[in-house]
């Protein structure tokens, strides 16, 4: 088990209670009610219609896309769906909100309850599970973006986000340490691949959360909540839940209180900073938007949605240890990213496609060479797996050499050297430079007989006991056959000469 | 020969059709009228080139053989609450000065399509919220309709489509758009002497309509007779994949099955109606239409709706609230007018342009609206009109087993003196009493001309329809107006 989380104040422990507001944006070629494009990085305000300006007497209209993929991941979470949802008004005033409204969805989401289950250490295969529970799902519109470094007294304002269908994915207050809202996002946003409802891509802004942290001594009634907005990173989340926390605890211990407020963080200088506090906070005024019906979702939409779901990380990764044969560890990182987990299962179809094993036989040769040799050239380059210079197809082609023995695993390292300085295939390398391994006994046999007769006295030594000199043996014919002999000849071969 | 400006939708279309005239000559005939016909106010633009221009396509068709539409060769007034591609769009509004949409309205380009074009875009109250047209930032319209014996005080022409009211009334265009929030195309047809309906909720597509209060306002048209209804409504209507509250429904031949005989069908009389402060040629022109439906061949059954009285109230919560959010768009930011005062921030340039930009009942809407909606506040009101108005559905829906269409009076008094009752906000909302309850329900209601006042002013009567059952309410309102013979008309003096 881990620890037990806790804040070390002067007059004793305090407890952490997390919970996090994910806004996720959706994967959708167009805006949640209008027709302009989502496409990231494109020229300011060069993705606006006229419903996303807000121009008089313009109606919005639901893409059930954006629906569809609410559904599919409420569903992935094992959630709650419901077939009957609402959009709601969100009413206030700023420049990158046209209509002077968020459509949201307050009173009937989407999505309700569900749950996520998160490994604390994902390092450990054994280390403890905890689920974290979620409160729902809802979809809504993004705002736009305000740019105050383009003119010394105006701000600008690009509304090509404006629009952009998000989801909120509520977590319960379930979460007691940073490493446990770490987790969780990681978790989540995973999963959210996984389903292709989201790219994750925190960098890009499209996931983000509102981070909610309150702080009490162990057994007392949950503290006053802030809310820390828009932390765009896993490493900045759990350095909010840390500072927060801290920042909490020191406030108490001096006597002072915490308030309800909104909170930024600044990651310069490592702190959060009052936004507004509950006084000021906002009366949005959220009532039923009567520009749209009621989101009605039948059996054979939820069909659908069920249908398309893919397998699931913790499934696949039950199905990579039980069926594949995979270690715990291997399989949970193999798993833990869907875009690994894509390559490793390309890798192993191809493997088996050029060898006629089964992939029972070949997985844990390719979870290997994936996760020690590929990652390893990798991190080198410091590219990510998208980025690979090597294709599964290319990787299956080289480790099927190694499979009918064509090469050993030894030579295969150096192939693969190769393939990654030069982009050739395996079967090229091995081809011109001449590295198939021999597997021609009377070559061997030959080898050896010479290696015999050069080393009169270690025969004897290990005649007479020392079978550790069989390595030494081995090398020597490794050597002369300039690496390329087929081991386990050799071995055999060496085994009947020396003990007849 | 005839003056083309005294006739009407299907007259115009059927003499264009047979050569009698020409389209172009039609709307040279109109555009005389509205140009001299200033003194009513009832444009805020005039745009006799678009007329003539668009007439001449009707024409060109016509020598070509090609089908003409519906409305081919009919020029309309255009209510100034349809954004008009090209054309400015105000509703009538400060805030929306020298807007110049890039797009049309749905509504307006259905019309188009069957061949109409455009005399100009009507004056309304501002924001359609209003019921004299004194609301309207360009000034009020003034009704062409006068007392008589030497009483020459300017009276409302209704609102808040007073402007197509007046338009239509005066012969400045032969029909003209209305929209209908809480009875702003009944009321205004009722006090000028016309025929108005508002459609089922969804029957005619928001899009492209400056909103005020999204769950209500629906658009129809203001025209002569029944019949030019009938027709023109055919021409707006339809469904439209940019509203999603508009009806997936194909468009019924409303005019061609128009029937007046109205054997077998009952018509209910609701006792609830009968309310203090209704004038007493309005109670009688009441007992004279039930008297008309009667010798049509229909029974008359007394019918309930027991909600009524709460109707107005509730939708004094209901529409404001939706407006003070439809209307947040109007921020200065992107279109319309802005005030920047100086040194101002986002906050200030909000609170300055909004100031400026809206008139005082709109103002006064947004702040009822928005405190409505505010936190402590909206289940006491919001949530507890919406329970109101889910009861006057119940009430109508009850009614509906009874029977087929429903008769009561338009509004509780003829048209008033401009300035009579501005100053006082709930007197001017009670002119809505009989309007509000169909419009709460969503369901067709139209008013047909019946007769005049004792001052010489007309009356109009309202028949309140089933869900979709515009049929009904128009065989209804033909068997009223062929009873009527309504035949006033204001003397004029502009």
């Amino acid at each position: 088990m881990t620890k037990k989380y806790t804040v070390q104040g002067a007059t004793g422990e305090f407890e952490v209670v997390i919970g996090l507001e994910v806004h996720a944006q959706i994967s959708s070629q167009s805006k949640l009610f209008s027709g302009s494009s989502t496409e990231f990085g494109a020229q300011p305000n060069s993705q606006v219609s006229l419903i996303d300006a807000a121009m008089p007497g313009m109606l919005p209209v639901p893409n059930m896309e954006c629906m569809r993929q609410a559904v599919r991941t409420g569903m992935a979470l094992g959630a709650q769906i419901n077939k009957y949802s609402r959009f709601d008004r969100k009413n206030y005033f700023y420049a990158d909100l046209p209509q002077g409204y968020q459509i949201s969805q307050l009173y009937h989401p989407i999505v309700g309850e569900g749950e996520i289950e998160v490994t604390l250490d994902e390092k450990d295969p054994d280390s403890a599970t905890k689920k974290i529970g979620v409160e729902r799902i809802h979809v809504e519109q993004d705002a736009g973006k305000l740019m105050h470094d383009q003119h010394p007294t105006s701000s600008y304002v690009d509304l090509n986000r404006c629009g952009v269908a998000l989801m909120e994915i509520v977590s319960k207050p379930d979460m007691t340490s940073p490493q446990e809202a770490g987790a969780y996002v990681k978790k989540l946003r995973s999963i959210l691949r996984y389903v292709g409802s989201c790219d994750g891509n925190m960098e890009q802004g499209s996931m983000r959360a509102d981070v909610n942290v309150s702080v009490r001594r162990p057994g007392e009634e949950l503290g006053t909540r802030t809310e820390t907005k828009n932390v765009n990173s896993i490493r900045f989340l759990m350095q909010v839940v840390e500072i927060e926390a801290r920042r909490q605890v020191d406030l108490i211990e001096d006597g002072g209180e915490v308030v309800q407020e909104t909170r930024l963080f600044d990651p310069n200088r490592m702190e959060t900073r009052s936004m507004r506090s509950k006084e000021d906070a906002h009366d949005y005024r959220y009532f039923p938007d009567p520009d749209l019906l009621p989101v009605e979702l039948d059996d054979a939409f939820l069909e659908e949605c069920k249908q398309s779901l893919p397998e699931l990380p913790d499934e696949k990764r039950e199905r990579y240890e039980n069926e594949l044969g995979l270690t715990a560890y291997n399989a949970a990182v193999l798993t833990a990213e869907s875009e690994t987990s894509f390559w490793f299962e390309e890798l192993l179809a191809q493997s088996v496609e050029r060898t006629g094993k089964s992939d029972k036989d070949l997985a844990k040769q390719c979870a290997n060479w994936l996760l020690s040799e590929l990652f390893g050239a990798l991190n080198k380059l410091g590219v990510t797996l998208e980025e690979s210079p090597v294709s599964p197809s290319q990787g299956a082609e080289l480790l099927s050499l190694v499979a009918d023995g064509t090469i050993s695993g030894k030579i295969a390292k150096d192939v693969f050297e190769i393939m990654l300085e030069t982009k050739q295939g395996a079967e090229q390398i091995v081809e011109e430079k001449g590295l198939k391994q021999v597997s021609d006994t009377g070559a061997i046999e030959a080898a050896i007989n010479d290696i015999i007769a050069a080393n009169e006295d270690k025969v004897e030594q290990y005649r007479g006991g020392n079978e550790r000199l069989l390595g030494f043996f081995v090398g020597q014919t490794m050597k002369a056959m300039q690496g390329k002999a087929n081991p386990q000849i050799v071995n055999e071969i060496l085994k009947k000469k020396l003990d007849s | 020969m005839t003056d083309i400006t005294e006739l009407g939708i299907a007259a115009i279309r059927d003499g264009v059709a047979s050569g009698d005239f020409t389209a172009v000559e039609v709307a040279e005939a109109f555009n005389a009228n509205v140009a001299a016909a200033s003194a009513l106010n009832a444009f805020i633009v005039e745009t006799p080139e678009i007329a003539i221009s668009m007439a001449k396509a009707v024409d060109d068709d016509r020598a070509a053989g090609k089908d003409l539409g519906k409305m081919a060769g009919v020029p309309i007034g255009m209510k100034d609450l349809f954004c008009t591609d090209g054309t400015q769009t105000t509703a009538a509004s400060n805030i929306l000065g020298g807007f110049i949409p890039q797009y049309e309205s749905t509504v307006s380009a259905n019309l188009w399509k069957a061949g109409a074009g455009m005399l100009g875009k009507l004056n309304l109250d501002q924001f359609a919220m209003g019921s004299s047209n004194e609301t309207s930032a360009f000034g009020n319209v003034i009704s062409p309709w006068r007392i008589g014996g030497g009483n020459n005080a300017p009276l409302a022409p209704g609102g808040s489509s007073g402007g197509s009211s007046t338009a239509v009334s005066a012969r400045l265009c032969p029909a003209a758009t209305g929209t209908d929030t809480g009875g702003s195309i009944r009321q205004p047809a009722a006090f000028t002497g016309i025929t108005g309906i508002k459609p089922t909720y969804g029957r005619c597509s928001r899009w492209g309509v400056v909103a005020f209060a999204s769950s209500l306002d629906q658009a129809g048209p203001m025209a002569h007779d029944v019949r030019d209804c009938a027709i023109m409504l055919e021409s707006m209507a339809g469904f439209d994949p940019k509203d999603t509250t508009s009806l997936d429904l194909p468009v019924p031949n409303w005019q061609a099955a128009l029937n007046s005989d109205l054997k077998g069908k009952k018509v209910g009389v609701p006792r609830e109606y009968r309310m203090e402060g209704t004038d007493q040629d309005i109670l009688d022109s009441w007992d004279q239409g039930i008297a008309w439906l009667k010798d049509a061949g229909a029974e008359i059954v007394d019918i309930s709706l027991p909600h009524t009285k709460y109707a107005l109230p509730a939708y004094y919560i209901i529409a404001p609230a939706e407006a003070s959010s439809n209307l947040s768009r109007y921020d200065g930011v992107r279109y319309g007018m802005r005030e920047v005062p100086e040194g101002a921030n986002l906050q200030d340039m909000y609170a300055a342009t909004r100031s400026a930009g809206f008139g005082a009942e709109v103002k006064r809407r947004i702040m009822i609206g928005t405190y409505v909606l505010s936190a402590g506040f909206y289940d006491a009101y919001y949530t507890q009109a919406q329970k109101v108005r889910t009861l006057i559905s119940q009430d109508f829906k009850a009614a509906f087993q009874q029977c087929d269409v429903i008769l009561a009076p338009t509004t509780p008094t003829a048209s008033f003196p401009l300035n009579d009752k501005n100053k006082d906000p709930l007197s001017m909302y009670l002119n809505d009493v009989f309007a509000v309850p169909a419009s709460m329900a969503g369901l067709p209601a139209m008013s047909v001309p019946c007769g005049l006042n004792k001052d010489g002013l007309p009356l109009g009567l309202q028949i309140i329809g089933n869900m979709l059952d515009e049929q009904s309410v128009l065989n209804a309102g033909l068997a009223i107006e062929e009873r009527a013979g309504f035949t006033a008309r204001p003397d004029k003096w502009w």
